[in-house]
């Protein structure tokens, strides 16, 4: 599958990346070289088969419901760029 | 001049012949003298290492690495030390917390000296992706030292540090061991707690050390091995005294050779220092089998998918809103945007976009189910090749070093630097890299993989052909080793 | 409209009727962390770097969520998926701090459930698609001015389930009932405290309208932001007319997300996003699988309360209550237990209802007090209860002792005896007071033989107050009788009064 410049930026716009058009225009044959690659993969018959999402085949790390310490809030909001002493701040959130 | 491996260090120490501080100092001397052509190190934390190495100078030596200095690679935390994954968007993060193995080893009585330079984010196979330096390789400084843990293995290489940890995703602490000329050791997934080790992909990393011997990795092995609650990923497995036991010797190992390996693109000097590997190992009693591993050659494709896709989720914390780099701008969408496109680096955004791409809908079960279903025949090839054998050896990586910036424009030429180190993490079971001759000069290594949890069987085949291998590998001569 | 009002349109038209409530789980700690879940804790200080989302850190499942989750699942009639996984669901905000939330996809822990709510004395069962197991996200705070956003992550990583209904619901009303099962169930089995005002429980809605008889559903909206079931309830009506009237006018209902504004009780429409959602699910790989044994599942299962509608039913059929009353005493368990409590010390279950449902309910309502802290205890409400059915005093006099019960704690018996309540019936010591009234109200006596038969309340009152309300008024109303005969001179026997 070619990758267009416009998925390219469609894409990243999905991944909150700015991909500028002459950026997207050097992304777009690179992308589409490493999923033509990957596309080895559609040779291959898979029916069937069980997909693997984890190489463990372990079940129920399980931890108790009990309360531990938390962070005092000068620690939690320290590496923050920006607060209001309480809480975190950001620009404004535009509805939608 | 002269390097120090873990086991003499923790012995002079044990005989009273030198104090923690001293050693401490010692170190740090030589990655001041030697690190301005290396660039191995993000962050030396001098202050930290000779106040921390002070405080053990007179207790009594307890601990299997105690007053033993290291390094980290710099995507694990370390609680007020600045830890940057070699990322912009990173740059001033200073973790609250500590990585368990951190902890582990600050238990043990390690001590930490600094943080290596990585590919950002550890995507990569030559350190050259790092938003801040590149590490060249000590055996030749025009060459990468390989990656994506390339300034933990330029550090150990150098003589900098008897040993530094870094993390292996699909050959990121092998490949650059083996181009390094140093021992990599990729512990089994859920060997060692990934708590604090800054994700890539969440499925595949593991943590594990570099050192320059064997026996020294199964030192460091054991000490940061075991189940954590911190981690859910984390195996509940008896940790053994891995260095025991490592004498034993292969008579009557059974030692795999796979024969439908991809040789496309290897080196023919690799080729043949590998195949003079298991000819060692042959000839001190190990028992040669064929197997036969026929979907690793679709291992790349299938990592190229899952990896990205995990790391496009997991670095979708990077929004600039409670930690790390933010841009300017008026409005939330804005700000995403240009606090991640600063932040990132080009790589980091070739994955994310690769990764967001394969998980979206329409082309899920086109790219990441298929990927996750070859990803069950790749297991079931190890697990069928596993019943004829013990371990398997083949190559580390196809070339030795190649030389800065030859590749960076070719990402999927990059990709297949790691053609046979990719299977172990997609199956998720242990592999080493033992330096196995120079070829051309540079260094290149021959990789070991056994069963899950089996790092002794691992380590002991490994330790044999070292110990048989009729060479040392000579210390790249830089000025000012310790 | 040419000419059809509103009302009329809408009888054509089925409303159809999903929701989505959230209801966030009674555990002591987050689903993924050790912070505390306690709400209203100062902004920031129930956080860690887990939950924060820092670099590096790791989920680790709360087996208390778990349980909690099997419960409501189970109660709410779900087959159980045994065997299930979490999966991500990608997207930004700055209140999730890790760029997604931790979900499940395809393998909810509960699906294919229902829940019985009874409309107009039938019941009907609304169908339930799933219940599955997510973290909560943190609460963001805009500044009225617009020129920034607040964010508290207190919230973020309270364990979560979300409930979704089929499109089985029919009208507003129907929507309010089955929230209120939801709650009502959710109460029962301990799993959540469900309080819309704090936001242990939220819901959002889809509507759609069709034809009758017909069988696609209409395009839906989605209605947001409403914080009560009553609101639920407007917004649903407001949403059902205006669809009606976009309907009846020939147009089409735009797929859009609503937002419920409560000053002008409308829906408004939000901004549709700039993109589609594409969330972009898949397997968490930080977590492994979740496997619930059978031995866990039955041992759940068999912990779990009576529900509320089983236990209404056999109110009527085992304690012989009316509907109306066991509907009332059933809807909040606390109540439930309560009443219980009170038959279990030998009550009669209807007076002991009418009394619950009278004085018990009615001063909880006044002082805002949850019935656990009911300062009348069960037993010392039925003590009262046979004070009166010994007919130490009367039904009006036990009120009062009730309310100086509820003030002081004291049992019945010390409140009657303290207050001098204990009523008289001793015939021969209420016959003097009589003879004095009947001989002071010569007027009444008279009203009374010449057929007005109120008087004799009269003389009853005046008897009563002499005896500062002590008297047994039956006693006095048979000695009064006595002595003054029946009315229209010369009829004997039980006259009007003769009660």
């Amino acid at each position: 599958m070619r990758i267009t410049e416009e998925t390219v930026q469609n894409v990243a716009r999905l991944a909150r990346l700015a991909v500028g058009r002459e950026e997207a225009a050097r992304l777009a044959p690179q992308l589409s070289d490493i999923i033509g690659y990957a596309e080895q993969l559609q040779q291959v018959d898979l029916e069937g088969v069980e997909p693997t999402s984890h190489p463990l085949s372990r079940y129920n790390a399980l931890r108790p419901d009990e309360v531990r310490p938390c962070l005092d809030r000068e620690a939690a909001l320290a590496n923050a760029p920006d607060s209001d002493g309480e809480q975190v701040r950001v620009p404004a959130v535009l509805e939608g | 001049m002269s390097v120090h491996t873990v086991k003499e260090i923790v012995a002079s120490l044990r005989r009273g012949e030198a104090k923690p501080s001293e050693w401490a100092a010692r170190i740090l001397e030589c990655i001041r003298r030697a690190d301005g052509r290396v660039g191995a190190f993000l962050h030396v934390d001098e202050e930290g290492a000779l106040a921390r190495a002070k405080s053990l100078d007179g207790q009594p030596v307890e601990g299997t690495l105690f007053g033993v200095p290291y390094a980290l690679k710099d995507n694990i935390c370390t609680a007020g030390l600045r830890t940057t994954a070699a990322s912009r968007i990173l740059e001033n993060y200073v973790p609250p917390y500590s990585a368990t193995v951190a902890d582990k080893l600050a238990s043990a009585g390690a001590v930490l000296v600094g943080k290596t330079n990585m590919d950002e984010f550890a995507m990569g196979s030559s350190t050259e992706n790092s938003a801040f330096q590149p590490t060249r390789n000590p055996y030749d400084l025009e060459r990468v030292p390989g990656g994506s843990s390339g300034g933990s293995a330029a550090a150990v290489a150098a003589g900098m540090v008897p040993f530094a940890l870094g993390s292996d995703t699909g050959g990121s602490i092998r490949q650059p061991a083996a181009f390094c000329g140093v021992v990599g050791l990729k512990p089994t997934y859920g060997r060692v707690s990934r708590y604090g080790l800054i994700a890539f992909a969440s499925s595949l990393d593991q943590i594990g050390p570099f050192t320059r011997t064997v026996e020294d990795a199964a030192l460091v092995l054991e000490a940061i091995s075991g189940f954590d609650p911190h981690d859910s990923t984390s195996v509940d497995e008896p940790v053994e005294r891995f260095a025991d036991g490592l004498d034993t010797g292969v008579r009557g190992l059974r030692v795999g050779v796979v024969t439908d390996i991809q040789e496309e693109g290897l080196h023919p000097g690799v080729k043949q220092a590998v195949e003079q590997a298991i000819a060692v190992l042959q000839g001190a009693g190990a028992e040669v089998v064929e197997v036969s591993l026929p979907h690793s050659r679709y291992a790349v494709a299938t990592y190229y998918l899952i990896a990205p896709a995990e790391a496009s989720s997991n670095l979708a914390r990077y929004d600039g809103v409670r930690y790390g780099r933010r841009a300017d701008a008026d409005t939330l969408l804005e700000m995403y945007e240009r606090t991640r496109s600063e932040g990132f680096g080009m790589e980091v955004k070739r994955r994310i976009i690769i990764g967001t791409y394969a998980l979206s809908s329409g082309y899920y079960d086109a790219y990441y189910r298929r990927a996750q279903q070859m990803r069950t025949l790749i297991r079931q090839d190890f697990d069928r090749a596993f019943e004829r054998c013990d371990v398997i050896a083949l190559p580390t990586a196809p070339t030795p070093a190649f030389k800065l910036g030859e590749q960076l424009d070719d990402p999927l030429q990059m990709y297949l630097n790691d053609m046979y180190t990719i299977p172990a993490n997609l199956a998720g079971i242990p592999g080493i890299s033992v330096p196995c001759g120079l070829v051309e000069g540079l260094p290149v290594g021959v990789q070991i993989l056994g069963r899950a949890f089996d790092e002794q069987t691992v380590l002991r085949a490994a330790h044999a052909y070292e110990q048989l291998r009729g060479f040392e590998m000579p210390v790249p001569a830089l000025e000012g080793s310790a | 409209m040419s000419g059809v009002s509103v009302s009329e349109a809408r009888a054509s038209y089925e409303t159809v009727i999903g929701l989505e409530v959230h209801v966030e789980l009674k555990t002591r700690s987050k689903i993924f962390c050790g912070c505390s879940t306690s709400f209203g804790a100062p902004p920031n200080t129930n956080v860690c770097p887990v939950c924060l989302g820092h670099p590096g850190t790791l989920p680790v499942l709360n087996e208390g969520a778990v349980e909690l989750a099997l419960r409501a699942a189970l109660a709410l009639n779900c087959r159980i998926n045994q065997d299930c996984k979490f999966d991500r669901k990608n997207y930004f905000y700055p209140d999730l701090p890790k760029g997604y939330q931790i979900s499940q996809y395809d393998q909810p822990i509960g699906e294919d459930g229902y829940v019985e709510i009874e409309v107009g004395g039938e019941r009907k069962r609304i169908g339930i698609v799933r219940v599955h197991l997510e973290e909560d996200a943190g609460k963001s705070m805009h500044a009225p001015d617009g020129s920034h956003t607040l964010v508290d992550y207190n919230r973020t990583g309270v364990p979560l389930i979300e409930i979704v209904s089929k499109p089985d619901i029919r009208s507003p009303e129907e929507a309010r009932l089955y929230l209120e099962a939801i709650k009502s169930i959710m109460e029962y089995c301990d799993v959540s405290d469900c309080r819309m005002e704090e936001g242990s429980l939220r819901c959002d809605a889809n509507i759609s309208l069709r034809p009758f008889g017909q069988r696609e559903f209409g395009q839906k909206t989605e209605l947001k932001n409403m914080n009560s079931f009553r609101n639920v309830q407007r917004a649903l009506e407001y949403e059902a007319e205006r669809q009606t009237a976009v309907l009846s006018a020939g147009g089409v209902v735009e797929q859009e997300t609503r937002r419920f504004d409560e000053a002008t009780q409308t829906t408004v429409s939000m901004r549709s996003k700039e993109e589609a959602h594409d969330y972009r699910y898949f397997p968490e790989p930080d977590l492994v699988r979740l496997h619930i044994s059978d031995e866990w599942l039955e041992r759940v299962r068999g912990s779990l309360p009576e529900l509320p509608l089983a236990k209404r039913d056999r109110y009527v059929a085992e304690l012989g209550l009316p509907p109306y009353d066991a509907g009332v005493l059933t809807a909040d368990r606390g109540v439930a237990e309560y009443f219980e409590a009170v038959v279990a010390c030998g009550a009669d279950p209807k007076t002991a209802s009418n009394w619950v449902m009278g004085d018990v309910l009615a001063s909880l309502k006044a002082t805002g007090e949850r019935i656990q802290a009911c300062p009348v205890s069960p037993a010392n409400l039925a003590g009262l209860m046979k004070q009166v059915e010994a007919g130490r005093i009367s039904i009006k006099q036990a009120r009062d002792v009730f309310k100086i019960m509820w003030d002081t704690g004291k049992d019945a018996e010390t409140v009657i005896r303290e207050q001098g309540m204990e009523q008289i019936s001793d015939e021969g010591m209420l016959a003097a007071i009589v003879d004095e009234v009947i001989a002071n109200n010569p007027k009444s006596v008279e009203d009374y033989r010449s057929g007005k038969t109120k008087a004799l309340a009269a003389l009853v009152g005046q008897t009563m107050k002499a005896t500062k309300g002590k008297a047994n008024p039956a006693v006095v109303n048979k000695l009064i009788l006595e002595r003054i005969g029946s009315p229209d001179s010369g009829a004997s026997g039980g006259g009007p009064a003769d009660a």
